[in-house]
């Protein structure tokens, strides 16, 4: 097992300096010139100078990257061009948000997703299991912008039970920001919702066919036992590869979701900063949210094999 | 049985295909005869007609300034398809063909591509394809390039799976025996023998590159004003939803959904049909 996580480790080394190096180019592909930007309106040429040495763009590029890499590890992605913000501090605000409205749109994908597929395994081509597949697939094809104003019409909107937009703290006012959750929550949900029951209905049908399922059965244990002790706990292991994944990748649905809700997370910064050109910004929302979702995917792995030794056999052995 | 005859009766198995692939047609027909389907000019603006609700003459309504939102979602057909499949074409020539040669070649050009696929898997898909298309710039054929290259992981990935299957057989050293060129045998004999998967994730492939056009539109960065794109079309309608101007949003809404979802059913059911595994339990 050390072994397996020693070469995961190893492996995610070269990727990630590959990832660093695609978002440093991205930067460099940005038509028009940074320097300008930055320097405001008209600016003079002995300003434009000062600003691309200051920024140390009349470097060559090699030496721009190692000295990008070289403060980014340190925490240090410049200052945000609309704001004057240190970059971190400006992410590091927003991040509470993000994580409150991911993990809460996760949770919410799991429970529901872990019961419906469940239901739908066990009645296998039931009313329920074609209605359940049928929304699945349902689920993966609406996009979650229309989805979300769907959403704020009739229940913000024309029948009134819930927040159509906005955000206020936790700490100033827990039930309204609870209250605010709701629909950014669901809407985020949505598709991973049909992703997780499609994969626990499948695993489950899998596992029923397996021998040790006959076996619980004929020890005459009751069909609830077998499901929630037998069928569950094999059966879920490769749900949560997916639903680690998903959590690794909060900040891609966020970008929708938080920009139709007005939620002031990292995603509507992200949007923000791409519409307002403020490219330290971007750059480092896209090299914190990729390292981020490397993390995960690496974790999951850990999990994965710590959960089935059979993983980490295999691929030391192979 | 004759490739014809097998055709007809694995569809006779599968109406599920027959169905998908029905609805494709229909959405290629409506993207292809727009300007014959459309009642009027998607451009066109008209006072006098502003913000109207769905009626006879508008089946989806006007929008502020008096356009046809049910020619604008026929007109927006033609951007969300052709981004769909200009930009799994790019992903897809692209993934295979470096898929192919590194699962075939394998030493240090398997070793690189595969890293570098490792790379590109590390950003979660729509952000990678924001972060380029913010940085080459939002239009149209930018939002192509972005998606077509978020689409390369997933070819290149496949086609060397298949490829590492497939290397080993019969048939392929029969081919090295007789001396096939490398190149030969892997376009003559090893491509036509993996063409199935391929031909699932580029159907699914198309469907998730028209979400993503949907949403790089929505988010300001696909093709720009006036040219109609649904994505846009409801970015732009959402400030009328307080007024409870539904109309603008719910046309190109179920237009990516219904557009969306065919793509999703054809790709599903062709895996059904296609996987020898359930192929043999069906």
């Amino acid at each position: 097992m050390t072994q397996y996580v020693l070469r995961r480790l190893v492996f995610m080394v070269p990727v990630a300096i590959l990832v660093t190096i695609i978002v440093f180019t991205l930067l460099h592909l940005t038509p028009g010139d940074p320097v300008r930007i930055i320097a405001g309106e008209e600016p003079d040429p002995a300003t434009l100078e000062a600003v691309r040495h200051e920024l140390g763009l009349d470097q060559p590029l090699p030496l721009q990257y190692v000295s990008w890499i070289s403060r980014a590890v340190t925490g240090d992605f410049g200052r945000s061009i609309r704001t004057h913000q240190p970059v971190l501090e400006a992410i590091g605000e927003r991040v509470p948000a993000t994580l409150e409205l991911g993990l809460t749109a996760v949770a919410l994908s799991v429970i529901v997703a872990l019961v419906v597929g469940t239901l739908s395994a066990v009645r296998r081509n039931s009313a329920l299991d074609l209605m359940a597949t049928g929304l699945t697939l349902a689920g993966v094809s609406l996009p979650n912008f229309f989805l979300g104003l769907i959403l704020i019409l009739v229940f913000g909107l024309v029948l009134g039970v819930a927040h159509p937009g906005g955000y206020v703290k936790f700490s100033d006012d827990p039930l309204d920001n609870l209250g605010r959750l709701v629909l950014p929550a669901i809407t985020l949900a949505t598709a991973s919702i049909a992703v997780n029951m499609r994969q626990i209905r499948s695993s489950l049908l899998d596992v029923f066919g397996q021998d040790y399922m006959r076996t619980a059965r004929a020890k005459g244990l009751s069909e609830g036992h077998v499901i929630a002790r037998h069928a569950l706990k094999n059966g879920l292991i490769p749900a949560v590869t997916i639903i680690g994944l998903q959590i690794g990748a909060v900040i891609e649905g966020a970008f929708i979701t938080e920009t139709v809700f007005l939620w002031p997370g990292v995603g509507k910064l992200a949007v923000d900063s791409i519409n307002g050109r403020d490219y330290p910004v971007v750059q480092a929302i896209v090299l914190l949210s990729a390292l981020s979702f490397m993390a995960s995917t690496l974790v999951v792995d850990i999990l994965y094999a710590w959960l089935d030794p059979r993983i980490s056999y295999r691929s030391t052995s192979a | 049985m004759t490739s014809r005859a097998r055709l007809r009766d694995d569809l006779r198995r599968h109406p599920r295909i027959v169905i998908g692939g029905g609805l494709v047609l229909f959405l290629i027909l409506v993207a292809l005869f727009a300007p014959l389907i459309a009642p009027f000019d998607p451009t066109k603006v008209d006072g006098s007609v502003s913000l109207e609700p769905p009626s006879w003459t508008h089946p989806f309504g006007t929008d502020d300034v008096g356009r046809d939102v049910l020619s604008r979602v026929i007109f927006g057909s033609r951007v969300s398809l052709s981004v769909g499949l200009i930009a799994v074409g790019i992903g897809a020539v692209i993934g295979i063909s470096v898929g192919m040669v590194a699962g075939y070649a394998g030493g240090p050009f398997d070793l690189v591509a595969m890293r570098i696929i490792d790379a590109l898997l590390a950003f979660p898909a729509l952000l990678l394809a924001i972060a380029i298309t913010a940085a080459l710039g939002p239009d149209l054929r930018n939002a192509m390039i972005a998606i077509g290259v978020v689409a390369i992981p997933a070819f290149t990935r496949l086609a060397r799976g298949q490829v590492l299957t497939m290397r080993g057989r019969e048939y392929v050293e029969a081919a090295r025996t007789v001396g096939c060129s490398d190149t030969r045998i892997l376009a003559r004999h090893i491509f036509p023998n993996i063409t199935n998967p391929l031909i699932v994730q580029g159907t699914l492939a198309i469907a998730g590159a028209m979400l993503a056009e949907a949403a790089l539109s929505f988010l300001g960065l696909g093709a720009q004003p006036p040219t109609p794109t649904w994505g846009a079309d409801i970015y732009y309608s959402q400030r009328y939803l307080s007024n409870l101007k539904w109309w603008m949003s719910v046309g190109p809404g179920l237009a990516i959904f219904l557009a969306v979802f065919s793509f999703n059913f054809l790709g599903d059911a062709l895996r059904d049909a296609l996987d020898p595994r359930l192929r043999r339990s069906g």
